[in-house]
């Protein structure tokens, strides 16, 4: 079967998902990243490798935060950005996905970053880019309803291999919220191709996949428990609509029993870091003090955002 | 022409050395072009006595052929620990050839500030210039043809030494 997201000589030309990615291809991204973490550093901000190249932002789905690390990074790649706000406009008046899709490419789109709440519409426009012939045309999936968010996932990977180095004698944990986040599913995919010793998934039963022991995950419902030994802990976001929905009591039983707080995370081993995809609930999914201490990198994750995003769009466009 | 003997490539470092030596100001800096170039600035420091930090840069991000040849698979951090503004800069590299890799090296320069002048020192000049650019300091001029590669490499003992390779 065709992999969507790589060409003809298997290379990547859409990231859509982390799933299906041989290890090669993070690996290569990551230390592709790693070179461009220095460009943001210096007193021109900016290489000159998608000189004349267009990338659309097309979010149907509302996020300030990922939208503007894409533009950034976009923008210090020298590429010209176009933000579209499809929900308030196109889509509103009744024009179909792909129609929007098809408009964009006649306006010589090079790149699409793509949010959008249903899950697959990023691959639905790879498929459609590939049967109508635009194959020089690229795909990154922003966020996709509860399926993948890659570059949030490789971002945690740069994250977690920056401050441990190697994964194979790493104890990784993913708390909170699974059953809704893309972010976990991203992120629990990656380590596995990536070679984590172990991989932890805690949270309630109403916030977990069932059969969710098939990704290759250990399952805990104490997050006591579940943070002995470990040297990672990536904290979900609860989003409001849950808080006091039918799959869970309240928000303030929630953080008293998968909160994490500083008593909590000294379960876990004395260097574990602890990482956060924002935006965070302070006193809901962590306490400040463990939000704003020593062992937190969440503001790490957003530089090496910016680096990785850069190195996937780089890649992408050179293939 | 052919090369049968290849010049010894640490050799032609002493000789690059004192090519460079009376034109060097107390604030002169050397950049290494990754990978050869960088070889060799680091030699060119030891045998000039200049300060150990050497500017390092990888020219990926800005080379000409992107379009064409998509990204390197192998990229390696640019580094410049000092400040670019104001100094005198010796860029250095293996082999100059089409000059698209020196034009590369200069853009990225100017993207840390204002040089007060820019020189250009390699091993080997092989000829087939594609741009108005030429090395100041050079110990070796030959003329090889396009089918031909010329590669600096280590050897086991740390040894510069070159090597001759053929385009299929």
């Amino acid at each position: 079967m065709r992999n969507p997201q790589l060409n003809a000589n298997g290379e990547l030309n859409h990231l859509l998902s982390i799933d299906g990615l041989p290890r090669e291809v993070l690996t290569h991204i990551l230390d592709t990243a790693s070179s461009f973490l220095e460009v943001s550093d210096r007193d021109v901000k900016k290489v000159p490798l998608l000189r004349g190249k267009s990338v659309f932002n097309v979010f149907f789905e509302n996020s300030t935060r990922t939208r503007t690390t894409f533009e950034i990074a976009a923008k210090r790649l020298s590429a010209d950005v176009i933000n579209l706000d499809v929900q308030r406009s196109s889509t509103s008046k009744g024009e179909t996905l792909l129609d929007t899709v098809d408009n964009l490419v006649s306006m010589h789109a090079d790149m699409f970053v793509v949010r959008h709440a249903s899950s697959g519409a990023p691959y639905l426009i790879a498929e459609h880019l590939h049967r109508t012939g635009r194959d020089d045309v690229h795909v990154v999936n922003a966020g996709d309803g509860r399926h993948a968010h890659p570059t949030q996932g490789l971002l945690d990977m740069y994250t977690i291999r920056h401050f441990k180095k190697d994964f194979s004698n790493l104890t990784v944990a993913v708390v909170g919220d699974i059953l809704h986040s893309r972010v976990a599913r991203s992120d629990i995919q990656a380590l596995g191709t990536l070679g984590a010793a172990e991989i932890r998934a805690i949270g309630p039963q109403t916030l977990l996949p069932t059969a969710i022991e098939r990704m290759g995950v250990r399952v805990f419902h104490d997050m006591r428990e579940g943070l002995k030994g470990c040297d990672v802990v990536i904290m979900l976001r609860l989003q409001n609509e849950r808080m006091n929905g039918a799959l869970l009591p309240s928000a303030g039983e929630y953080f008293k029993c998968y909160g994490l707080t500083p008593e909590v995370l000294a379960l876990a081993k004395p260097d574990a870091i602890v990482m956060h995809p924002g935006p965070m609930n302070r006193g809901v999914e962590i306490h400040s003090e463990v939000a704003d201490g020593p062992q937190a990198v969440i503001l790490s994750q957003v530089t090496f955002g910016i680096a990785v995003r850069m190195a996937v769009m780089s890649i992408l466009a050179g293939n | 022409m052919s090369l049968n003997t290849l010049p010894d490539a640490e050799a032609q470092c002493a000789a690059l050395a004192e090519l460079i030596r009376p034109h060097l100001l107390p604030e002169t800096r050397l950049v290494g072009i990754h990978s050869g170039g960088v070889w060799i600035a680091r030699r060119l420091c030891q045998l000039l006595g200049l300060p150990e930090e050497i500017g390092m840069i990888d020219v990926s991000f800005y080379r000409d052929d992107f379009g064409e040849k998509g990204l390197h698979p192998q990229i390696r951090p640019t580094s410049i620990p000092f400040d670019v503004d104001g100094r005198p800069l010796i860029l250095v590299d293996d082999v100059l050839y089409t000059g698209r890799t020196t034009r590369a090296a200069i853009n990225e320069l100017f993207d840390y500030g204002r040089p007060a002048s820019v020189k250009l020192a390699v091993l080997a000049d092989r000829g087939g210039r594609e741009l108005p650019i030429s090395a100041e300091f050079c110990p070796w001029q030959v003329d090889l043809d396009k089918k031909e590669e010329l590669v600096l490499e280590t050897s086991a003992s740390g040894q510069l030494q070159w090597r001759r390779a053929n385009h299929a």
